[in-house]
């Protein structure tokens, strides 16, 4: 992530939002991470400036913004993947089904069972497909047997929409898949522990067009199960795969509405300016 | 230019390629099934460097045991923990340690192990050669490991993965055709080694595997060959070459074969 501010410092102004209130959308659904008052700090750098934000359930949020704007920093606060980054800081409140995870004697890596992630590059294990799979299952000790294991292992890649391709090769290395199945493979890896949270940093941005429709196909599929949270470079795609969007401009939280909404008629005068392709 | 360099090129290897054959010359005339299996005899009576292979083997694999856990656990130190300034001193020491004269760690292993026990033993032996070791294993490791893409270590936190689970579980096992690369080589490196088994194993005419008595080994053999004015013996000591160039030159193919990417 560079810290470096873009270019369109000098051309915008940013306006102050009012930290306190939560972005309300959709009324019926439960909420299931609640952002408060976050700030975000590589060293000195302040990635993000009192973000907050509500998440609800079962519903493909997507995150948009240009580079550098503290998108997928945010992202990875929700399952404290910056924690292993030296000298980051964080201020305010990640609350999911009401807990702080950002509490004292928080678990981390229970905190890491419950949110799963994909990357932006596919970073499947130097293993067998099988074994990528089921490293969730082992080292969370979520199997009781092999049989079970096995079957887990199937759910998740047929949930990855991967199982007929890979079905016969489960035991061949997963770094001779293709691009487009190692992702998916990845994706996988993550379901196979049955989170409730999924985050996708970028997942399809070193994908060719044919690979990338499979993973949006698959996101719309996912999140019947899952809440999905999607950082995209391409609005494109957020358009396609999510409920609601988020527009993120030099670490602070622009706007977030309904896709539709944001897409069509949205209630900032940047978000609009970014989506028309005026910088960015 | 290119010429230059190729010219270069011609006289390093065929440098080496001298020394190659003319080792292979000298030594295969006495070389045989017998050389090679039965234990020295006095001069006229031919004997063989059984017992030296036996030894070499036995000092190798007692610093292989010492030095390459400690060495493999130092690299991973270095390369997952040794951000701070522990870790550069450390990275500098270890190439202080690598640059030390070999029969300087003899001296020294003389002095700590075989003085206070009051005899030379393989024991001794092998501690100097493992903290030859050491270093050389933990900076290939380091470097093998440091290799290792980071989106790795992440992918498996980010399942849940606590930090230990994933340096051992992940990030060793990405790294274990370099390391084992590292480690191969260190092997071959101390193989040759004479000076610091001078006054640590001392050497021995009768087979040993013994870890508290002296031990024989192939370049000790060759040394004391060497030095001595019996014809018969300076032609053990060129087969004796022979088969000490033969042993590491298959270590270094055996690594070839087994660090071959698989994947």
């Amino acid at each position: 992530m560079s810290t470096t501010a873009p270019t369109i410092t000098t051309k915008v102004a940013l306006p102050e939002r009012d930290p306190g209130s939560p972005n309300s959308l959709r009324a019926g659904d439960a909420t299931k991470i609640s952002v408060r008052h976050l700030d975000f700090f590589y060293g000195k750098v302040q990635a993000l400036h009192d973000v907050s934000l509500e998440i609800p359930e079962r519903i493909v949020m997507a995150f948009i913004g240009p580079s550098g704007c503290g998108k997928s920093t945010f992202l990875r606060t929700l399952n404290r993947l910056n924690d292993v980054i030296p000298a980051t800081r964080v201020a305010g409140e990640v609350l999911m089904d009401g807990r702080d995870i950002y509490a004292p004697g928080t678990d981390v890596v229970e905190l890491r069972r419950k949110v799963g992630m994909v990357f932006q590059k596919s970073n499947p294990f130097p293993k067998s497909v099988f074994d990528n799979v089921a490293y969730g299952l082992r080292i969370n000790r979520l199997t009781a047997s092999k049989a079970e294991l096995e079957e887990r292992v199937e759910q998740a890649l047929r949930d990855a929409a991967l199982w007929t391709e890979v079905k016969d090769r489960l035991k061949t290395s997963a770094l001779s898949l293709s691009g487009g199945q190692q992702q998916r493979l990845c994706i996988a890896r993550a379901l196979a522990i049955r989170p409730e949270v999924v985050l996708m940093d970028e997942p399809a941005s070193a994908l060719d067009p044919g690979a990338t429709h499979k993973i949006e196909e698959l996101i719309v599929e996912l999140k019947k199960q899952y809440t999905i949270v999607i950082v995209t470079h391409n609005m494109q795609q957020a358009a396609r795969v999510s409920d609601t969007t988020a527009f993120f401009l030099l670490g602070k939280l622009i706007e977030v509405n309904s896709t539709e909404r944001m897409f069509t008629n949205p209630d900032e005068k940047l978000t609009e300016d970014y989506i028309t392709g005026r910088f960015g | 230019m290119t010429t230059l360099t190729a010219l270069c090129t011609v006289t390093a290897v065929g440098i080496l390629l001298i020394i190659l054959g003319y080792i292979a010359m000298q030594g295969i005339g006495s070389l045989n099934l017998r050389f090679l299996v039965e234990s020295p005899k006095p001069v006229g009576e031919g004997g063989g460097i059984g017992n030296a292979i036996l030894g070499t083997l036995v000092l190798l694999g007692l610093s292989s045991a010492i030095g390459l856990p400690l060495g493999i656990a130092v690299g991973i130190y270095l390369s997952e923990f040794g951000t701070g300034r522990f870790g550069s001193l450390v990275r500098f020491l270890s190439d202080t340690l690598t640059g030390i004269p070999s029969i300087v760690t003899g001296v020294f292993v003389y002095t700590i192990v075989v003085v206070p026990l009051k005899h030379f033993s393989a024991l001794a032996g092998g501690i100097a050669l493992a903290l030859i070791m050491i270093p050389i294993v933990a900076r290939t490791t380091e470097e093998m490991i440091k290799l290792v893409p980071h989106s790795l270590r992440e992918g498996a936190l980010a399942l849940g993965a606590p930090q230990w689970r994933v340096t051992l579980g992940v990030v060793v096992p990405a790294a274990a055709s370099g390391i084992a690369t590292g480690a191969m080589l260190a092997i071959a490196r101390i193989s040759g080694e004479t000076a610091p088994l001078l006054f640590t194993a001392f050497g021995s005419r009768f087979f040993s595997y013994y870890l508290d008595q002296p031990i024989a080994s192939l370049t000790v053999q060759i040394y004391n060959y060497a030095i001595s004015p019996y014809d018969e013996w300076h032609a053990q000591a060129w087969a004796a070459t022979l088969v000490l160039m033969t042993l590491i030159l298959s270590i270094n193919i055996a690594v070839r074969f087994l660090t071959r990417r698989k994947f």
